[in-house]
């Protein structure tokens, strides 16, 4: 990762123009190509230095709803849990973490409903209890990590 | 807010990602048959109401060397739980922050804020920072930090 490779996560974190010809007009800010901006691109997200780049769509705006959950997984059944767990397509986001509660993944579902429709069916699958911890408040969204 | 059929079928278009093409709504309106007009405006819409949080790269939060992401939990009062959630939501290196239900007795936090450190020691500061500033309204505390990304796509309607 070079200084443009740089530029352009720091860039490209703050949001992107829906116009035409997007990447020339974000090159042309950064002052490369486009196809060097394309190129670049294509190469962060193929080496996992970018997860994603995109719309990032937002479920409750959708209509659905969201959840963050827990599950306190037995060490041995960690990877068979993680197959489970993953499988699910709501599931947006899993994290091992350093905690008895090992294991804390967000749902989002199209229809509220279908939150705890999934939680049953991880439940059901796992053995596990699933603790759901849907967010009373929310005070602030929006992260970006300059490098 | 709603979206009709069309949005859902942008919307699955492009929930994995946008074409890394010179033309990106123009690709996208070609796979669904629609105009690169009618995608934008619809995208622009879906922006503008929140549908779409943003359109953005998300990056891999080790692999830009941000190693310390914890999850700070808290014990608060939660008649001040409004109050302190929002000012912990202002310090700059805080991503997120919620309150959340209890599970008592075993998960007794009702406060989140999630940070981002790329050392322990910067890390350490940022929740002491924290902690200064609920001060002694916190009952007890703990930081989850992640071991290993298992999942992350973001969100995906079905087909």
């Amino acid at each position: 990762m070079d200084d443009i490779d740089k530029t352009i996560i720091n860039r490209l974190q703050q949001g992107f123009p829906i116009c035409e010809a997007p990447y020339r007009r974000v090159a042309d800010q950064l002052g490369i190509s486009e196809a060097e901006l394309l190129n670049r691109l294509q190469t962060l997200l193929a080496d996992g230095v970018l997860s994603r780049f995109g719309p990032m769509y937002h479920a409750e705006h959708m209509g659905g709803a969201l959840t963050l959950a827990a599950l306190k997984v037995p060490e041995e059944r960690f990877e068979e849990v993680t197959e489970i767990v993953n499988a699910f397509p709501q599931v947006a986001h899993n994290y091992a973490r350093n905690h008895v509660l090992n294991m804390w993944f967000v749902l989002a579902t199209e229809k509220p409903e279908q939150v705890l429709e999934v939680i049953g069916q991880i439940e059901g699958q796992t053995g596990l209890s699933v603790y759901n911890m849907p967010k009373i408040s929310e005070y602030y969204v929006g992260l970006q990590l300059p490098v | 807010m709603s979206i009709d059929a069309i949005d859902r079928q942008i919307i699955q278009a492009t929930q994995a990602g946008l074409p890394l093409v010179a033309e990106p709504y123009q690709a996208i309106a070609g796979q669904l048959g629609l105009t690169a007009d009618e995608v934008m405006r619809r995208m622009a819409a879906m922006l503008e109401n929140g549908v779409i949080r943003r359109i953005a790269a998300v990056p891999n939060h080790y692999r830009l060397g941000y190693r310390y992401n914890g999850m700070t939990v808290w014990d608060v009062d939660d008649n001040h739980v409004d109050m302190l959630g929002q000012r912990v939501a202002e310090l700059p290196f805080v991503s997120h922050c919620y309150q959340r239900p209890r599970h008592a007795p075993e998960w007794t936090y009702n406060l989140f804020a999630m940070v981002h450190a790329k050392t322990e020691r910067d890390a350490e500061k940022q929740i002491a920072v924290i902690a200064e500033l609920l001060g002694g309204d916190v009952r007890r505390q703990a930081v989850l930090y992640s071991t290993k990304i298992l999942k992350k796509t973001g969100l995906r309607i079905a087909g």
